[in-house]
Parts: structure tokens; sequence; C-alpha cells
């Protein structure tokens, strides 16, 4: 990374984390996951200059939303650093961070849940005014909301200002929830998802409008989304998330025309495109985001990754999802002759770089060992054979020793940062 | 070409409202063919889905209609309750977008479609019933391995999955989905989609998509039928109407949408209308760019601008626009806040 100069950076971030403990209660004894926590921000590291937009893109789960609480201290992260102007703001006590939410305010995702619909536009936009002293009479703080409302394109102001948020268009409420983020003169804006439940004839508009905002009144954003095709629109700099972790950060160029990592070039390719003579072909890894509580040992994303190969953590749990995977696709006749040979497949279910598959009852390991062998056969492309390292008949079942992965830090690479192994130095 | 399996005729559904009534449908004639996808889109609140749920004859209570919805040589409007209840299911389907309100959590799933299988095909024996229903989920991409498994042990998507797997395993003539995708992620609801485009391959299902999505259409979609205000405005296949829109509606919304090539963001001028009071003549008008005078006079005429495909606007027939009338309309610029 370049060198530190006379930081202009707004916000550093270093290392922070986010891990929510789940107690031993009813969810953990219903899920299994007693004393286990989620790691929803996972030693997340990034610069943000001065008016600058960065997009945080990742499918739902991935710690997104958790890490844009994290930066205006809406929660309280579990280790790290997050400065605002060479400020910390980590650990400190509430009423210490209460003066400086006014530099950092947020827009949701649900324009009709964020808004109170006891409240006229007038009232709740007076009060982050009041609360932060910032007007003094009402004369001034009702000019000051109405010079906003004109700011976000609700005028008349007069007839915007009487207004409930039950009169207001799913545009018109989002309009108004960014007047009400932008009326304490923030310098940091936290967008989540402010136009995925808008239509796509709104959309544009709206980020238009944020556009817009950020020229007139120098805003910096952190614009959280799972749509890559707004993000390029509207980005500097992308991070993308997968897990808690960045998996990839670089400038909206080299994200889009060079992506590095596996995941980032499948989420590429996911985007839908509307003109079919310039569709892409879809590569489409498998499976879903894993649960956030268990994550796959090595690289998080080696279960669902194409590229995948010996280092990248191949475990336990893989070789069910391998054997189920296969038995969607062989049809029944195929599981009918092999599911049987394979005994309680939860026994797959620990973590852990040594596999043991039970034998079905009463089936010999060695019937098992030749069809698992047969199985390597016949799928040689399958990326998990690749980190077996032995496989081996025992008393009651076969043994599968994986090669041990690694868990792989931002690498440089010839563009964007990437954790990916592929770019592991020698 | 095949008959059509399902076909509207200027089908009409209202929803009484104390301001009037809100007329949600307004005059649409639309063909099913079997083993066809076709995409229904348009803007939020143009009545995307309740033309779908009344595709399958599925209205609320109070809702009136009037047209026909023609299906095996009857009108299931007209059908008594019993009937259509019994239809429902194994001849007309229906998917929604949040599949763990319609799957009941005390229920696995093995149970869902056995009862169903039980109900509608009972002459299947229990283990015919069984293969029938893992087959089906094997479609959908769920292994059998997870057949005794309770909804609440799969993620959004795999449940999605097991709804629509659940529409299909009685292999009805029409399923509607209703913005089946909308709730999930990207790569989630790629992999829906890929999968619904390869049905339409394997079986004869009419399948009815309504989205937001025109890149979905572009890829899921044999053909597309565009909504505004209560009517269909264009119609033809998906390939024509997203690379070459005919109708300045589709061309907006097509324009409109934010994708990995847009350069320049585009909106439509405006929001639809209040379905109490659409604009008079062309619904269209009030926002569109290549609005005439005679548009906000005289109802255009829908035109067959090539073969399957009809566009209903002044600019297929402009030999006919009374002279003078095809002057561009004049109108009120309009405030920012009535932009969205
Ligand atoms: N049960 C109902 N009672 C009264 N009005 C209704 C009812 N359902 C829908 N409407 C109204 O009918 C019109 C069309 O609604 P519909 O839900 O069919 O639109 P849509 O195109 O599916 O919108 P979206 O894209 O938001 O799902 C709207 O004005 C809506 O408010
Ligand atoms: N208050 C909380 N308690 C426990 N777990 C949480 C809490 N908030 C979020 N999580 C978990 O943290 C992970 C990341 O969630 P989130 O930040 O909402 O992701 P995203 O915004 O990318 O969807 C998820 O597994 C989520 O279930
Ligand atoms: S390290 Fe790279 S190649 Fe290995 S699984 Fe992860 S993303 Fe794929
Ligand atoms: S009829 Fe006129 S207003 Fe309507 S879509 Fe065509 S040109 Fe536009
Ligand atoms: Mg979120
Ligand atoms: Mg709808």
């Amino acid at each position: 990374m370049s060198a530190p100069v006379a930081t202009k950076n707004l916000i550093e971030v270093r290392d922070l984390q986010v891990h929510f403990g789940l107690n031993t209660s009813f969810k953990s004894r219903l899920t299994g996951r007693g004393g286990a926590s989620v790691k929803a921000v996972d030693g997340v590291s990034f610069d943000l200059a001065e008016g600058e937009v960065l997009g945080l893109v990742g499918e739902s789960g991935s710690g997104k939303t958790t890490l844009g609480r994290a930066l205006l201290g809406l929660v309280r992260p579990t280790a790290g650093s997050v400065k605002l102007r060479g400020e910390e703001l980590v650990g400190q006590p509430e009423r210490a961070l209460r003066p400086k939410r006014r530099h950092l305010q947020m827009v949701f995702q649900d324009p009709h849940a964020s808004l109170n619909p006891g409240m006229t536009l007038q009232t709740a936009l007076a009060h982050p005014l009041q609360i932060h002293k910032l007007t003094s009479g009402n004369a001034e703080t009702e000019a000051k909301v109405r010079e906003t409302l004109e700011l976000v394109g609700l005028y008349p102001t007069e007839r915007f200002a009487t207004s409930y948020p039950s009169d207001l268009s799913g545009g018109q409420k989002q309009r108004a929830a960014i007047a009400r983020a932008i009326i304490t003169g923030p310098d940091l804006v936290v967008a989540d998802e402010p136009v995925s439940m808008l239509d796509m004839s709104v959309r544009a508009k709206i980020l238009d409008l944020m556009i817009d905002l950020k020229h007139r009144i120098g805003l910096t954003y952190v614009y959280v989304t799972h749509d890559l095709a707004s993000a390029k629109f509207f980005c500097d700099r992308v991070a993308i998330m997968y897990l808690g972790r960045i998996v990839e950060i670089g400038t909206v160029d080299e994200i889009f025309e060079n992506p590095k990592h596996p995941y980032t070039q499948a989420l590429i390719r996911a985007i839908p495109e509307p003109n079919p003579d310039k569709a892409l072909p879809r590569d489409l890894p498998r499976g879903e985001i894993p649960d956030a509580a268990r994550p796959p040992l090595g690289c998080a994303f080696h279960p669902r990754c194409p590229k995948a190969f010996d280092i990248c953590g191949w475990e336990s749990r893989d070789m069910r999802a391998i054997l189920e995977q296969r038995w969607v696709e062989g049809g029944e006749d195929l599981y009918n002759a092999e599911r049987p040979l394979v005994g309680d497949l939860e026994k797959l279910d620990e973590a852990g770089h040594d596999a043991f598959v039970p034998a079905g009852s009463g089936k010999d390991p060695g019937a098992l060992l030749a069809m698992l062998e047969k199985i390597r056969e016949e799928e040689p492309d399958e990326p998990l054979w690749k980190g077996v390292n032995a496989m081996n008949a025992e008393a009651h079942g076969v043994r599968i020793a994986f090669e041990p992965g690694i868990d792989p830090p931002l690498y440089d690479t010839d563009s964007s940062r990437a954790a990916c192994l592929l770019y592991k130095p020698e | 070409m095949a008959d059509p399996v399902l076909s509207l005729r200027d089908l009409r559904i209202w929803y009484g409202a104390e301001r009037g009534a809100v007329r949600a449908v307004d005059g649409v004639s639309l063909d099913l063919l079997p083993g066809e996808t076709v995409g229904l889109v348009g803007e939020s609140g143009c009545g995307k889905s309740t033309l779908g749920r009344g595709v399958i004859g599925l209205l609320p209570a109070g809702a009136g209609h009037a047209g026909e919805v023609n299906y095996k040589g009857q009108n299931i409007l007209e059908l008594k309750p019993k009937r259509l209840r019994a239809m429902r299911g194994p001849e007309l389907g229906m998917i929604f977008q949040e599949p763990m309100t319609r799957l009941n959590p005390l229920m696995k799933i093995s149970d869902h479609f056995e009862e169903v299988l039980k109900i509608h095909e009972p002459k299947l024996s229990r283990k015919e019933a069984r293969n029938r229903a893992m087959e089906a989920l094997r479609g959908m991409g769920i292994p059998p391995t997870r057949y005794k498994q309770y909804p609440h042990e799969f993620s959004g998507g795999m449940r999605q999955r097991i709804m629509i797997a659940l529409a299909l395993v009685l292999r009805p003539a029409v399923v509607v989905a209703d913005e089946p995708t909308t709730a999930l992620d990207v790569l989630v609801e790629a992999q829906i989609i890929r999968i619904l485009a390869d049905l339409r391959r394997n079986f004869d299902t009419a399948l009815l998509l309504i989205t937001h999505n025109l890149g979905i259409v572009a890829e899921a979609c044999d053909r597309v039928a565009v909504m505004y205000a209560g009517r269909v405005v264009e119609q033809g296949p998906a390939y024509d109407i997203t690379t070459k829109p005919s109708h300045p509606y589709s061309r907006e919304l097509l324009r409109s949408t934010i994708s990995l090539s847009t350069t320049e963001l585009h909106s439509i001028p405006g929001a639809p209308p209040d379905l109490v009071s659409p604009p008079p003549a062309c619904r269209f008008h009030p926002r569109c760019p290549d609005a005439m005078q005679i548009c906000a006079q005289q109802w255009p005429t829908t035109v067959a601008t090539s073969p399957g495909r009809r566009s209903e606007c002044w600019l297929h027939s402009k030999d006919q626009i009374p002279k003078g009338l095809d002057a561009p309309l004049e109108r009120e610029a309009l405030a920012a806040a009535e932009e969205a």
C-alpha cells in the first residue's frame, strides 16, 4: 500500500472485529452452537479519504451492515480501531460518542421502517437539530428543515414539511430519510442498501440525489449493497465482503476490469444483463454462503470455489457436500446404489482436516473405499480431490486425511488486493 | 404454433375503495403457451401481482372482475370456489416471494410433499410419491439426504427451491411465480433463475414470471409482457423486446435499469398513476418523452408491430393521427418531488 503521507483520511479502520456471542440459551440448543460466536466482522482494515465513496458489497450475512454500524459506533466492536480524523472511536463511552454522531449518519434500507409514522417531516427533521443543539430557536430550525427538504428535492417544501410518511411514495420516503441524515451536516454517511427496496425506475433518481449531495455538501459515503452494478456506477473503491472479511478491495476499475478473487469474479458474472447480446456466460459457484457461526476452515470460500486447490482448507464437511451434490445430479438409481454404503452423514459435520466417513450398517468399509475411489475417478475435476492426502479403509469406515489449509490474508496482486491463495507470494 | 393453455381476454380486476375503484388490471389480453416462460414486468403498483393472481383465479374477497381467464374451455373466474380450489395445485400453481410463510414449520419437507401428493394424486403408492417428490427436489438442487428435514434447517434460498419443487411436483399446466427471487442474494437468485430457465426445456408447465428485473427476463423468459397502469402495453419475444423495445414505456424501463454497462443514470420522470383515476387516453402520456397531443385525447390502438409482437402506442399508427394532433404534447414541468 502507499506510504502514509500526511493523512487526508476521514476514517481509518484497523483490524476491526465485531463478534456476537451466542449464549448457551434456547437458540444454541436448537442450533447446536453452544458457546460459539458469530464473527460478523472479523479483522477488517481500510482507509476512507475525504469525499470518497467506498462500496461494501457482499451477500446477506457477509457482515456489511454490522461493519457499517460499527463505523458509527451503533454496535460495539470487540476489538480493533476506528479513527475519525485521527481520533479513536472504539472503546469510547456513549457520552463521548454522542456529540460525534452528528458527523456520522446512516441511511437504512427500508424507508418505511426508518421514519416514525406519527411524525411530520418537519418534526422528524427538527429532532436531530434539537438533540445536537445546532439551531437556536424555532425560526432557525424551521428554516434549516426547509432548506434541507429543498436540497433532497422534496418541494414545495411547505407541503412536504407537513406530510406524514404515509403520504409519501417509497422514493420520497427515502429522500426524507436522506434529509434527516444530512441535516446535521455530517462528514460520513453510511447508506445501507438505500435503493434495494425501490423500483428500478426510482433507484436511479435516489442515486442521482446522493451523487448530487456529495458534490454540493461534500459528503463521504460508505455504500452498502449486494448490487454490484450500482456499486460500479456510484463508488470510487469497492470492498467485497465474505463471511466477515474483506476478500478483495480495489478501485472500481480494478474490481470490474480485472477481478482477482474467484468470489468477485462469480459475483460479477451473476448480475443479470438486460441486453441479451451483452450477457456473459454464467459459471455460478455451487452452494450458498455458509453459516457464519461455523465458518469453513482455511479460505472461507473454498467449499464453493471453482479454482480451489490443495491448501485451501479441505475438511470433513466438504466430503458430505460432495456426496450430496453427486446424488442430486446423478438421479435416483445412483442414489439408491450409493447411499446405503455410507452411514450417518452427520458424522461428517464436525470441522476438521481429518474426515471419517462411516460405513453403512453391515456394509464393508472396503466397499465404501472402492466407491469413494470410483467417485474420484469419475469426477477428476472436483477440486476437493486436490486436498486429499490419503484415503484408507478402517474398522468401521474410511478415513480421509486432507492437506491442512491456510487462511489467506489480503495479498497484493498486480491490481487490487485479494484474500486468495492464488496470489500468495512464494 | 401450439394452442394456448390459458388465455386472458379483456380481463379487468378492480378493488373497491372509498375513493372509487382501484382498476388494477384494466383490459388485458394475453396467451400462455404450453411450456413457455412469460415475464411480466413493470413498475410497482402497475397491477402485476393482481394480474398474476387473476390468472389462477386467486382474487381477494371484494375484488371485482370482468372478462375471461380461459382454461380448458372454461372461464375459471366463473367456476364455483370449490371447483377452483380443487384445480389449484394440480393444474394452476403459485409461487410467492416469501417461502417461509408458506411452509409449515412443524412439518418435515417429506410431509409437505407427501400430503400434497396424497390429496391430488391418491393413486400413487407411498414409494412412488416419495420418488416423485425427491425427483422434483433434485431438479431444484436439493439433495435427497435432506428429505426428512424441517423448513428451518434450510437457508432462504433452499426454502424457495423447495417451494418451487412443491409447486412443480404436481406438474401443473400453469404456474405463476410472483417475484420469487427478489428477497434472495445475487448468486442464489442467479442459480434459481438458471434452474427456471432450464425448466422450460424439460416440462410442459407454462410459467408466468413476475419480476422487477429485466435482466431476469432476458435470461429466463421466452416472451415478455410489459405492464403499465393496469394495461399490458407491449408483448412479444423476450429477445426482441429487450434488444429493440417498440413501446416508449418498455424502452424507458430498459434504459433506467442499472447494469454493468450503465455509463449514465437514466430515469423515467414522474411515477405510475393512481389507478382510481388514471390519466385519460394513453396512460403513459404524462411521462412519455414521445407524447403527442393525440395521446392525451384518444386511446391508442394495439398494433402487431411484427409477428407475435403487439404494442399499444400511437407511434405505430402515425398515419391515422388527425392533422395537427401529432404535435408534441406540452406538459408542465414536474416538481422534483413528483419524481420519486
Ligand atoms: N387487496 C387489495 N385491496 C385494495 N387495493 C389493492 C389490493 N391489492 C393491490 N391493490 C392495489 O392495486 C394496484 C396494483 O397492485 P399490484 O400489487 O397488483 O401491483 P404490482 O405491479 O404487483 O406492484 P409491486 O411491483 O409493488 O408488487 C395498486 O394500486 C395497489 O395498491
Ligand atoms: N445482534 C446480532 N446478534 C447476533 N448475530 C448477529 C447480530 N447482528 C448480525 N448478526 C450476524 O452477523 C452476521 C453478519 O450480519 P450482517 O452484518 O447483518 O450482514 P449483511 O449486512 O452483510 O447481511 C450474520 O451471520 C448475522 O446473523
Ligand atoms: S484461496 Fe483462492 S483459490 Fe483457494 S478457495 Fe479461496 S478463493 Fe479459491
Ligand atoms: S401513445 Fe403517445 S404517450 Fe402513449 S406511449 Fe405512445 S407516444 Fe407515448
Ligand atoms: Mg444488511
Ligand atoms: Mg407485486
